[in-house]
């Protein structure tokens, strides 16, 4: 039954692939198609509100500098409006302003669509500032994040007709995808049974006799495009694990295919850019070879249960149920766990602080690769990164200084790559080092073996990854825990960004490489292996020490 | 001089190899290469363990710190044997060249007086005189006169070469010999600018830049490097945490073997022997990048005459017209050829002989032979007894046959048109007022051609045949040799055009050349190869020179420049894979003491956690030099499609990289553990 669940959103998801991939396609490919009669009119009247008359493609630089202005400016205004939220309206339940460290972390964190949260949100936000700070951020830095994508992709397959005009595409990702589907995907989840109110909380008679604050909020609205942007940061503090965030299993499911669907069909999307789908489909078997594999180890990890549980005698044949919702079960729960890593949303329906060892070792990894469908647009780019990465070792092998996409790779784009690929590594390892040589860091660690590894390790991981899924026995709501991880996402989120981008301008102006019988081939089974082995190698070696010591240490002992 | 090369590979380069060895650990020099500079770094820190134990506190682990020491002196030593082995094969050669290049005495002429200078005083426009027996100062041009040259200093070649003024064989290098008659020279080149000096500077490597591909993948080494360096680095202090204290040798231990020592420790020989390859080919190239560019070469423009064809036309088939019968008109045709010297006229012969047909035109042997000449455009033979025979051109044969009252045979026309449309030329043979039949002479293919454009094409090298002939021959020629494509009636300036229209669709381009109006295409080509024989110009554009001036040989070239990058890859794919089996030594090793669980993760069963991160380290010491023939030799090349070549070099180096080390350090450790 627990497979047929997995099976099922799966054979969904394969369904939605193609038909979301060709209309994320027309949206982006910038050619007169029918959905111009839709929403070309909203777009043309914002376009005349922000003063956008020539919409010129942009070089790379350009591109990546309209992105990060655009975010400036938005992070700016939010943290203002988090310090000062006490004195604004929407707030019912009269909640006071944000303190410095942890505004800024808030601010960082959902801007970079991270979406870490370090504050509780039934007691840390107003109504307003849900609405107009997170669900605002959460709507834009989706939408950053797949213009980034969309540039990248017309980059690496187009030649000098630069990577089209941020502000453009910015629009469009709102008009056309985002806020089309938040409606529906709100009002669905309004007929299942998540509030959508301003009233403020409620007080109840519980059948003990004693009064409780039942908090409430417009939480269909937040929820919808938490998912459709895999932001992550939950109304409440339990995020999807609420029964008022997700009542039931089927709002699980929607909620599972919501974050997953837009991030699995940009490879289908890379294909119609690329001329040529099976090089799409081939990008989307390798994300979805390693998400299986990973799934695999959460599902039958928590299914084995706690062994230490398991010994006292308890029956165990639900697996380890700790920290996770009866109504959900390990089938959903895992499955949750997995697609929400990979897809670097980092809602969660379940503690990952209380999933086994090497269950919980699972959505690290994914973190870890930052590949596999990845966040909006970022794990895709991520993907192309490791195959260019493989192009360029294994090309070589065929006897030719190595291209893909007909595109030669050189010196440059190789040590743009370096740029991306170093920080990756250091922005997880370095913190996560230094947060074991103070106390600062080691304070805030609730478990005192090598479990507290994989917490440190998640929390920065979760960062660097712009995840934001948290291994909540942590005290992170420090200034030392609010300052590195907010930097952390900062870098995680821009500096691999702007490497890219000038990775993408770069090939965009190179004199494409005719395709001969000895071309390297990058559409077929074999590249599809070396890309797995690529992402494998170079993204496991780095990250082996250290899982060893935390979550593999920690499952070998307690066996 | 192939002869000379293999013996210089024995004992005298080893032994200057091994001392350059040491002399490499100089940091300056050893900075440039980033992955060996952290090797060394990280055998500098345990050397001071070693020394000061009492400073670091690590006086009960001398014994083991000494032994790590020794490992990680001896991976910085090999790699730089790798390189100093490589290096060596170049100098030795270029001291033969150096030889040559020793100072002479020019006679230069100065205000028509013949004045005796040094070699090194002559400037580009002097003229001097060589006469026989002397060495030609410099390199220049022939301004006057015709003389035999002896070039093996350069070429290798015994046989001398006929130089003379104006034409396409009027440069002549400094350095070579004149062996018989006296030439005028003007010089071309400063001194130290010379063809020999740059010779020199090629194969010593002291011109030696790196290439594009080299510094890309630099560029990613050093990535790795670095990460490794940091993960290496922050786990120090997370294992402190849970009571694991790891000593700076065994991190180090650690950093090394998961660095990509074999690459990083290999990568510079690869590209000098893989120059010195091409060298030892007796081919010529300016730089490591024509070299690397070669294996990306997408087209290659071939000469047709002298390339794919033999160049002389030759005798195929008699044809006889009229009432002449088969065996008549091959007599005839042999009797007018008996002492025609030219490949036309011995053709014929070995054609008659080819076809064992009882002819024995020796008996006209005493005739008097009539040569071929320009107004006649007929060759032949005055027999004894009074008759003429003769063989040329169909319509001068027509012309004389009718002049001595002669008829000519109806089908004659027909069967020569037949003959000029297959591309082949026809030569008519008569005796007195009787024409015979036709000769058909065919521009040969030379053998093993099509195989050989059939390979290039599984590689997915398109060939473009050149040549001055009609469509219709060149048709024919194509299809005989299977070129994919040709250009007929061709001027220098149409290769020029194709050059670009394929560069235009992303192609790279080489081709041979010779002429000075060869020159533009030679620039304009990717690779151009020029021939030796040929003009200073054409040398000047190409940026590759064959000596042997062969030009079939850029097949070679193509193949060398493959291989040079092939076993790049190879080895860059080995290294990485190596270190899954690294880590599984290592890791549990490093853990063990405080987790003993941890001895699951040691599949190798490995002996004792210090047996295991020696072995890993030796390992990773040892397979650099086991690698260095593969590196100096390049990795197998096989001209077969770009998949079937990845797949089988992913299961030998990638698949074979995982496995390799697993075996490799199990045995290490059986014999390690007998001492620890």
């Amino acid at each position: 039954m627990d497979i047929l669940q997995i099976c099922i959103v799966i054979f969904v998801l394969l369904l939605l692939v193609k038909p979301v991939g060709t209309y994320v396609y027309h949206m982006f490919s910038n050619e007169p198609n029918r959905t111009d009669r839709i929403f070309g009119g909203v777009e043309r009247v914002l376009y005349r509100i922000i003063g956008l008359k020539q919409r010129g493609s942009m070089n790379w630089k350009k591109y990546a500098l309209s992105m990060i202005a655009t975010n400036i400016f938005l992070v700016a205004i939010s943290y203002i409006l988090l310090r000062t939220m006490g004195a604004l309206p929407g707030n019912p339940s009269g909640i006071g302003n944000m303190e410095a460290s942890l505004s800024f972390n808030t601010v960082i964190s959902f801007m970079t669509n991270t979406n870490l949260q370090h504050y509780s949100g039934e007691s840390g936000m107003s109504y307003f500032s849900q609405m107009i700070v997170i669900t605002m951020m959460m709507f834009t830095s989706a939408a950053s994040g797949l213009a980034i994508a969309i540039a990248f992709m017309r980059g690496i397959t187009r030649r000098g007709e630069g990577l089209g005009n941020f502000f453009e595409d910015f629009i469009k990702a709102h008009v056309r995808l985002f806020v089309p589907l938040a409606l529906i995907v709100t009002l669905v989840l309004v007929g299942l049974k998540v509030p959508q109110t301003l009233e403020p909380m409620r007080a109840v008679q519980t059948l003990g006799g004693g009064v409780q604050q039942i908090p409430l909020g417009p939480v269909a609205s937040l929820e919808s495009i938490k998912h459709l942007g895999t932001n992550g940061g939950g109304f409440f503090g339990v995020n999807s694990a609420h029964p008022f965030e997700n009542p039931s299993p089927l709002t699980n499911v929607i909620e599972i295919l919501s974050m997953w669907t837009i991030s699995a069909s940009l490879p289908y999307t890379f294909g119609r850019f690329a001329r040529n789908k099976k090089q799409g489909w081939m990008i989307f078997s390798v994300m979805m070879t390693l998400f299986v594999a990973f799934l695999c180890l959460t599902y039958f990890s928590e299914k084995a249960g706690n062994p230490l549980i398991n010994q006292l005698g308890i029956n165990s044949s639900a697996g380890s149920m700790e920290g996770k919702e009866v109504r959900f079960g390990i089938a959903q729960s895992a499955l949750f766990t997995t697609v929400t890593t990979a897809a670097t949303t980092g809602s969660v329906n379940n503690m990952h602080d209380t999933l086994t060892p090497l269950g919980g070792l699972a959505p690290l990894a994914e973190m870890m690769l930052n590949v596999v469908f990845g966040g909006k647009g970022v794990g895709f780019v991520n993907m192309i990164m490791y195959a260019i990465l493989g192009v360029f070792i294994c090309g070589l092998m065929v006897g030719r200084t190595p291209e893909f996409l007909g595109r030669k790779i050189e010196a440059r784009e190789m040590k743009l790559i370096a740029v991306a690929i170093l920080m990756h590594p250091f922005i997880i390892l370095a913190p996560t080092a230094i947060s074991f040589m103070t106390h600062l860091g080691t304070d805030a660690f609730s478990n005192p073996s090598y479990h507290s590894l994989s917490q440190s390790l998640y929390e920065f991981t979760s960062s660097a990854a712009n995840n934001g899924s948290g291994f909540e026995g942590l005290a992170d709501n420090t200034v030392f825990w609010n300052v590195s991880t907010g930097l952390v996402m900062l870098l995680g989120r821009y500096i691999s960004i702007i490497a890219l981008l000038a990775v993408a301008g770069s090939l965009a102006v190179k004199q494409k490489v005719a395709e001969t019988p000895g071309t390297f081939r990058t559409d077929n089974k074999l590249f599809a292996g070396i890309l797995t082995g690529t992402v494998l190698l170079i993204g496991a070696l780095t990250f082996l020490p250290v899982l060893v010591l935390g979550p593999v240490a920690e499952f070998l002992t307690l066996n | 001089m192939s002869g000379q090369r293999k013996s210089m590979l024995s004992g005298g380069i080893a032994k200057q190899a091994l001392k350059d060895s040491f002399m490499k650990l100089n940091p300056a020099v050893m900075m440039k290469n980033p992955v060996m500079f952290v090797v060394e770094v990280g055998t500098f820190v345990v050397l001071l363990m070693v020394l000061f134990p009492s400073y670091f506190h690590t006086e009960g682990r001398i014994g083991f710190n000494l032994t790590v020491f020794l490992i990680l002196l001896f991976t910085v030593l090999f790699a730089n044997f790798a390189e100093a082995l490589a290096e060596g094969r170049g100098k030795a050669q270029a001291d033969t060249l150096k030889k040559s290049k020793k100072d002479t005495t020019a006679n230069k002429i100065v205000g028509g007086e013949i004045k005796v200078v040094s070699s090194a005083e002559l400037r580009k426009g002097d003229v001097v005189i060589v006469s026989q027996g002397e060495m030609i100062p410099g390199d220049g041009e022939v301004i006057e006169g015709l003389a035999s040259v002896d070039e093996s200093a350069i070429t290798g070649e015994s046989a001398p070469v006929i130089k003379e003024a104006g034409g396409d064989f009027s440069s002549v290098t400094g350095g070579t010999r004149v062996v018989s008659d006296q030439i005028k020279v003007m010089i071309k080149s400063d001194p130290g600018e010379s063809f020999l000096d740059r010779m020199i500077s090629l194969v010593e490597g002291a011109a030696r830049q790196k290439t594009p591909n080299e510094i890309a993948l630099n560029t990613l080494l050093t990535t790795l490097t670095l990460i490794f360096l940091i993960v290496v680095v922050t786990l120090a202090p997370i294992a402190k945490h849970f009571g694991i204290s790891l000593d700076i040798p065994v991190l180090i231990s650690l950093l090394v073997c998961l660095i990509p020592t074999t690459i990083g420790g290999l990568l510079s020989a690869i590209g000098i022997a893989g120059m010195d390859r091409v060298t030892q080919f007796n081919v010529l190239a300016m730089s490591g990048k024509a070299v690397e560019a070669s294996g990306d070469i997408n087209t290659i423009i071939l000469d047709k005459t002298g390339t794919i064809t033999l160049g002389n036309r030759m005798a195929s088939q008699f044809i006889p017209v009229g009432d002449a019968d088969y065996e008549e008109t091959a007599y005839w045709a042999a009797v007018s050829s008996v002492k025609d010297e030219t490949p036309e006229g011995r053709s014929v012969l070995e054609l008659v002989k080819k076809q064992s047909m009882e002819v024995h035109p020796e008996a006209a042997a005493a005739g008097e032979f009539i040569e071929f000449k320009a107004e006649t455009r007929m060759s032949g033979i005055d027999l004894v007894d009074g008759r003429h025979v003769r063989k040329g051109a169909v319509d001068a044969v027509k012309r004389w046959v009718q002049a001595q009252g002669g008829s000519i045979p109806a089908d004659l026309d027909m069967e020569s048109d037949k003959i000029a449309s297959e591309g082949g030329t026809p030569l008519a043979v008569a005796v007195d007022s009787r024409i015979y039949g036709l000769i058909h002479l065919k521009d040969t293919v030379k053998p093993g051609m099509k195989e050989r454009f059939d390979q290039l094409r599984q590689m997915g090298i398109k060939t473009i045949m050149c040549t001055g002939d009609n469509p219709l021959t060149a048709a024919t020629i194509a299809r005989e040799a299977g070129v994919d494509d040709f250009i007929a009636e061709s001027k220098p300036e149409d290769k020029i055009a194709v050059i670009r229209r394929e560069q235009a669709e992303g192609k790279l381009v080489a081709m041979t050349g010779d002429g000075t109006n060869d020159a533009p295409a030679l620039a304009q080509a990717d690779v151009g190869l020029a021939m030796n024989s040929g003009t200073a110009a054409a040398k000047e554009a190409a940026n590759m020179v064959d000596l042997d001036s062969d030009p079939t040989k850029i097949i070679e070239v193509v193949a060398i420049g493959k291989q040079l990058l092939m076993t790049r890859g190879a080895l860059t794919t080995f290294s990485i894979a190596n270190d899954v089996a690294k880590y599984f030594a290592i890791i549990p090793a490093m853990f063990m003491a405080a987790i003993p669980e941890m001895n699951v993760l040691n599949v190798m069963k490995l002996g004792s956690p210090l047996s295991a991160i020696l072995s890993a380290l030796i390992f990773n010491a040892v397979i650099i030099p086991l690698l260095i023939p593969l590196a100096m030799k390049g990795v197998a090349y096989k001209p077969i499609s770009s998949s079937r070549l990845l797949s089988r070099n992913l299961l030998i180096f990638g698949l074979g990289g995982v496995i390799a080390p697993f075996i490799g350090i199990k045995l290490i450790d059986l014999v390690v553990h007998l001492w620890i």
